[in-house]
């Protein structure tokens, strides 16, 4: 099943006219500025449109239609109120730069909902502007830049990473100015303590730690880890994207962070829209409240709602947005926040745990490797191949790719990079026993099919639109708009 | 429980599995210092009858006011299958398509949006999408230092007539990566940048020069004389233009002689509503030399193992999950769901239906700006040809009419003065395609009613 491009289908001189406004306008453009070359928009009728779309959305795994176990992504069910209660006409007609005497519902469920994440986290401050995980660990960086910017201590040029972080920490680091230097990890999936102490140092601005890592593990040596880092004069930044698994029992904030990014879109359940729009909320510790990036829902003396922006906070590190952020998947966080409430929050730990230990057991009960056996799962776990790799050739893109076939969504494969042929599962609190049961039941096949028939499951997938596509071939010969040429050739 | 199907039964089953006593049982990693208790500021739970409840008083209280205001946040109509279409499962609750074989559906929207970019800008390559206008300016300003070579300087030239958010945001993004901003001033009379501002810096090393269109103040600015310069300055010409405008205004990839080299804007007047400010999506296309230096995801037309088409992210080499601390950028996500949406709307209103709406938005802000200017004391700042944004200065102080309209159910316009302190008594208005000669009357009407008599001021 595929479906033709949308330009295929588009035939000169039809529209979709009862969606735009009629008649002759008189506009004066100026002279040689007119419109010279095709506009290059299909001319397709409402109705060929919404079948197009339609059947493209159909193509599609979901969380809607599929269990999603793909590791560190926290895809779990997004409750339909949210959207709906996001998108009342009068939230979605709110312009942004409205008067606050015309926007004081819009901002009470903003200011709601920073105390909220304040609470959750154990951090001091909140600002919710932050576009999305990337641009939180951004704000992040920038704040511990601003900190010690705005002490004279310039001689800090390095931000320490863990070998096991996500590809932004490093990336991130670079954005702000810093040099990243990366720490190894030990045997059991903890920070390699010993090699932290020696990469401390007087240039040292900052780590960025994720806990629990990436590794699927707790960093059980936090506290000593906090305490280094701050004797060295360094600040901790705390990497939102596995908050899920601690979510009412352990805060970063009590851990000894001084920064945290929060993903809106994995802990508190808004889209993932097919990659976004997300949304990165940042808390700080006391010290860094100076420094929040503006602007912050405040509250006036008469008790109204007020924007917190230039003037309240001189020392801010500026503006990441437009306007502030991404409003509208704040509201989605906000409304699904107040569903939970507070005995919800400590749920999501709790059967996030539960889901990701007992698909752990079982697949290890069914003889699958486990990176780091003896350690209980955070939310997620990961799965090695590296014994079947080397015995019958199976990859881990093998099992991802077949697992489509069997109606699973593939975990996340070969992240994090030192873990080889590995499968990163995460099941979510969402999902029930009897979804977990039928992933195994999946895996326990394709393994039995790695030994028998090899050769057929690197085949695989066989039931998707396409089959295994080729990434060289979409690299080297660069496709990358229609060009109605290209079909006549 | 709200959200976790788990019966008693299935919890028993699965700690036995487990061989835990307890769920608690699976934190005893977590040091017992560390735990924290019960989390007081949380308020109790709502049904989702009670929170739907709360939510429509909260949007009642902000009401749906007749929006005249505009300044990087525009109101369109938006076809009802647009948000219909968006809001299935199966676009709104997936992932990134990093499985393509299951995700061809995101994937052939994001290659038909790169399409349309290319085709609206005149370019040859779209990336999948960056945050917003602001950041995508901000995105396009690192790229352009990158890919410019020859230049070691790192400056920009940015006219004041860029909004100034968005030289805030690029300011915040750009500063550690020692960008330097060296800004050019606008024509009082015209509201246009001036030759003579960019003459001034003829032969010093500059790395790209910025070219809004229309600017910030909905003017036109002299688009191709600005692109040529900058290319016989040794700079790269990055355009941030409004897609409504480019409807009937010559495609950036045209102006001068050579086209500019990089083009981004803000993409919510393409299907994302007004929505507070978020979330919208900022795009970027560039020409085909400089595809490497793009940030963000692309996505690529391919062959499977059947040799049949099909659609991958591709170019990933770029990006921050395989370059880490050398990618092109730290962004990871796009903007999935506008992309989505902006590409269902180009395709329903299609060029017909988009140069519609721009030429009734430019129409219906010249009716406005021409009933407004009827009032005594309220006069046009700039001469120039503009877009669907005009500047007028009042004779009396604009904040205090802003929040009195507010408060009668009209947004009146944005305040210059705060951004711009020359602008004293100035207001930013605008009235797209969706206003009526009633609304227009409305607002007028309002005013005419707030304002002090020209003798009282």
């Amino acid at each position: 099943m595929t479906e033709s491009l949308i330009f295929e289908h588009s035939r000169p001189g039809r529209s979709a006219s009862a969606q735009y406004p009629a008649g002759d306008f008189d506009v004066d453009l100026p002279a040689g500025l007119e419109r010279t070359s095709e506009l290059g928009l299909p001319e397709v009728s409402e109705l060929q449109a919404v079948r197009h779309f339609t059947r493209l959305s159909q193509l599609n795994f979901s969380i809607d239609t599929h269990f999603y176990p793909l590791g560190s992504c926290t895809m779990k069910y997004n409750p339909r109120a949210c959207n709906r209660l996001a998108m009342l006409p009068e939230f979605l007609s709110r312009h942004p730069l409205a008067p606050v005497s015309a926007s004081q519902g819009f901002l009470a469920c903003m200011y709601d909902l920073q105390e909220i994440l304040k609470d959750v986290t154990g951090m001091k401050g909140v600002s919710l502007t932050p576009m999305a995980g990337a641009q939180g660990e951004f704000a992040g960086v920038a704040m511990i830049r601003a900190y010690h910017d705005a002490r004279g201590d310039t001689g800090r040029t390095e931000i320490l990473v863990p070998d096991a972080a996500h590809g932004t920490n490093p990336a991130t680091a670079t954005m702000c100015g810093y040099v990243a230097r990366e720490i190894p990890t030990d045997d059991n999936g903890d920070v390699d303590v010993e090699a932290l102490k020696a990469a401390l140092g007087p240039q040292t601005a900052g780590i960025m730690l994720t806990n629990p890592s990436t590794l699927g593990v707790f960093e059980r040596r936090i506290s000593e880890i906090s305490k280094l880092v701050h004797e060295a004069g360094g600040l901790l930044y705390y990497d939102g994207a596995n908050l899920n698994a601690i979510l009412g029992k352990v805060r970063p904030g009590d851990m000894g962070f001084d920064v945290i990014h929060m993903n809106l879109h994995k802990t508190f359940s808004t889209p993932h829209g097919g990659g976004g729009p997300g949304s990165g909320a940042v808390g700080v510790s006391e010290r860094l409240l100076p420094y929040m990036p503006i602007p912050v829902v405040g509250k006036a003396n008469d008790d109204s709602f007020r924007w917190l922006d230039e003037d309240d906070l001189p020392q801010s590190i500026g503006r990441l947005s437009g306007f502030m952020g991404n409003a509208g998947v704040l509201l989605r966080a906000y409304v699904y926040a107040r569903m939970l409430g507070r005995d919800g929050m400590h749920r999501v730990a709790e059967f996030a745990a539960l889901n990701a230990n007992y698909l752990m057991a079982r697949l290890e009960q069914a003889g699958f490797d486990l990176a780091f056996p003896g350690r209980r799962a955070s939310h997620e776990f990961i799965v090695t191949l590296k014994r079947q790799h080397k015995s019958v050739g199976v990859t881990a893109t093998d099992v991802a790719k077949r697992l489509l076939d069997h109606g699973f969504h593939a975990p996340t494969v070969y992240f994090p990079l030192l873990v080889p042929e590995c499968l990163l599962i995460e099941p979510t609190e969402t999902e029930s026993k009897e979804a977990l049961d039928a992933f195994v039941d999946a895996m326990i096949a394709i393994a039995k099919e790695a030994e028998d028939d090899i050769e057929h499951l690197r085949g695989a997938p066989y039931t998707m639109p396409v089959r295994r596509l080729d990434d060289v071939r979409a690299a080297r010969q660069l496709d990358v708009r229609y060009q109605p040429d290209d079909q006549a050739a | 429980m709200p959200f976790i199907p788990h019966t008693d039964t299935d919890v028993e089953q699965m700690l036995g599995a487990i061989g835990a006593s307890s769920v608690e049982a699976l934190f005893d990693e977590i040091p017992a210092a560390l735990r924290c208790g019960r989390l007081d500021r949380v308020p109790e739970r709502m049904t989702e009858m009670e929170i739907t409840r709360l939510m429509h008083e909260r949007a009642d209280a902000d009401g749906r006011p007749l929006n005249f205001i505009g300044a990087g946040a525009y109101e369109h109509h938006v076809p009802a299958a647009v948000w219909e279409i968006v809001t299935r499962g199966e676009f709104y609750s997936a992932y990134t398509p990093y499985q393509a074989e299951a995700s061809q559906g995101t994937l052939q929207v994001i290659y038909e949006f790169q399409t349309m970019m290319c085709g609206l800008t005149g370019l040859d390559v779209s990336n999948a999408s960056l945050y917003d206008g602001a950041t995508a300016l901000a995105e396009a300003l690192l790229m352009a230092v990158r890919a410019n070579r020859k230049s070691k300087s790192h400056r920009i030239l940015m006219p004041r007539s860029v909004s100034p958010v968005y030289r805030q945001v690029v300011h915040a993004i750009c500063a550690a990566q020692q960008l330097k901003l060296v800004e050019l001033d606008y024509d009082p009379a015209t509201g246009a940048t001036p030759e003579a501002a960019l003459a001034e810096h003829a032969g010093s090393d500059i790395a790209a020069v910025v070219i809004p269109h229309p600017n910030f103040f909905g003017c036109f600015e002299a688009v191709d004389s600005m692109t040529d310069w900058a290319h016989a300055n040794g700079a790269l010409a990055v355009a941030v233009v409004n897609p409504i405008a480019l409807a009937l205004t010559r495609a950036p990839g045209e102006w001068g002689e050579q086209g500019v080299d990089i083009c981004c804007g803000e993409g919510q007047p393409l299907g994302s509503p007004l929505s507070s400010g978020g979330p919208y999506f900022g795009f970027m296309t560039c020409k085909q030399a400089l595809v490497r230096q793009l940030p963000g995801r692309i996505v690529g037309r391919t062959l499977d193992m059947d040799g049949k088409p099909g659609f991958a992210l591709t170019l990933q080499a770029r990006e921050q999950h395989i370059r880490r601390g050398k990618a092109t950028s730290n962004i990871c996500t796009n903007q999935g769901l506008l992309v989505t949406a902006a590409t269902i709307h180009m395709s329903i209103l299609g060029p017909v239906g988009l140069q519609q709406v721009a030429r009734a938005s430019m129409a219906n802000t010249r009716k406005l700006v021409a009933a407004l200017t009827e009032l005594p004391g309220i006069e046009p700042v700039f001469t120039g040809a503009g877009f669907h944004e005009a500047v007028l200065r009042f004779d009396q102080p604009v904040r205090p009419l802003v929040d009195a309209l507010g408060e009668r159910g009209v947004i009146g316009g944005y305040a210059l003065e705060g951004v711009y302190p020359e602008l004293t008594n100035c207001l930013l208005v605008c009235a797209t395609e969706t206003k009526t000669d009633a609304d227009i009357d409305t607002y007028v009407q309002t005013l005419a009613a707030l304002m002090r008599p020209a003798s009282a001021a």
